[in-house]
C-alpha cells in the first residue's frame, strides 16, 4: 500500500516538473530594448510601450537583413 | 588594426555575431561581415536609427552608450564608442554581457593609433666658454 503511495506521489512531481518545465521552455519572451547611458543608468522598454514599439520595428527591420 | 581585421577577429572569437558592421557617426560603413555592401548600409542605418531613437527618449545630457533590441527572431546589438559605432545581430537569446564585451574589444582595436612621439634630438654639450 505504501509503495503504492510513494510510487504515485513520485509519478505526480515528475508530471509536476515536466509540466513546469515545458512552459518555461515554451514561454514566450517579451521583445525588449535595453538603453545604457554614459552616466552609467539603464532604461529597460518593454514591448507594448510606445517608446519601444518604434525601435523594435527599426530592430526587425534590421534583424530582417540577410546574413552573409 | 583596420576594420576588416577587427570584424574577421570578432567573428572568429563570438560565435554568436551573426553579422556585424562598423560605422561611423554620419553613417558611413568602414567594414562589415556581410557581403552585400546594400545590406551592410542598411543595418548601419537601423543601428544608427536605433540610437538616435533611444537617445530621443532622455531629456538630460546623457549620451546613449550601448543598446539592445531583443525579439523573438534575434537581438541588434550597437556600442558607440566617440564617434565610431558598431552594431551586431545574433539569434535569440544571446549571452548578452558577452556579446557586448567583444564589440567593446573590437571598436577598441579599430581605434587609430596615436603617432608616435619624435625622439627628443641628443643634447649637444656645452663648450666650455674661454672668457678670457
Amino acid at each position: 500500500m505504501r509503495r503504492k503511495f510513494l510510487g504515485l506521489l513520485g509519478f505526480g512531481s515528475g508530471v509536476f516538473a515536466g509540466s513546469v518545465l515545458y512552459r518555461r521552455s515554451n514561454a514566450r519572451r517579451r521583445d525588449r530594448v535595453d538603453v545604457y547611458f554614459d552616466d552609467g543608468s539603464m532604461v529597460s522598454f518593454v514591448e507594448g510601450s510606445p517608446e519601444a514599439e518604434n525601435l523594435l520595428r527599426v530592430a526587425r527591420n534590421v534583424l530582417g537583413t540577410p546574413a552573409a | 588594426m583596420d576594420a576588416a581585421q577587427a570584424l574577421a577577429d570578432l567573428t572568429e572569437i563570438s560565435s554568436q555575431i551573426e553579422s556585424a558592421v562598423l560605422f561611423d557617426e554620419q553613417g558611413a560603413v568602414l567594414g562589415s561581415t556581410l557581403a552585400d555592401e546594400r545590406a551592410a548600409k542598411a543595418l548601419a542605418q537601423g543601428a544608427a536609427e536605433l540610437l538616435d531613437g533611444a537617445a530621443a527618449f532622455r531629456s538630460s545630457e546623457a549620451a546613449v552608450t550601448q543598446l539592445e533590441a531583443s525579439t523573438n527572431e534575434g537581438s541588434v546589438f550597437v556600442v558607440r564608442d566617440g564617434s565610431r559605432r558598431i552594431a551586431a545581430t545574433t539569434g535569440p537569446s544571446p549571452t548578452v554581457g558577452l556579446v557586448f564585451y567583444d564589440l567593446k574589444s573590437a571598436l577598441r582595436g579599430t581605434e587609430e593609433t596615436p603617432k608616435p612621439k619624435p625622439k627628443p634630438r641628443p643634447r649637444q654639450k656645452k663648450e666650455p666658454v674661454d672668457e678670457a
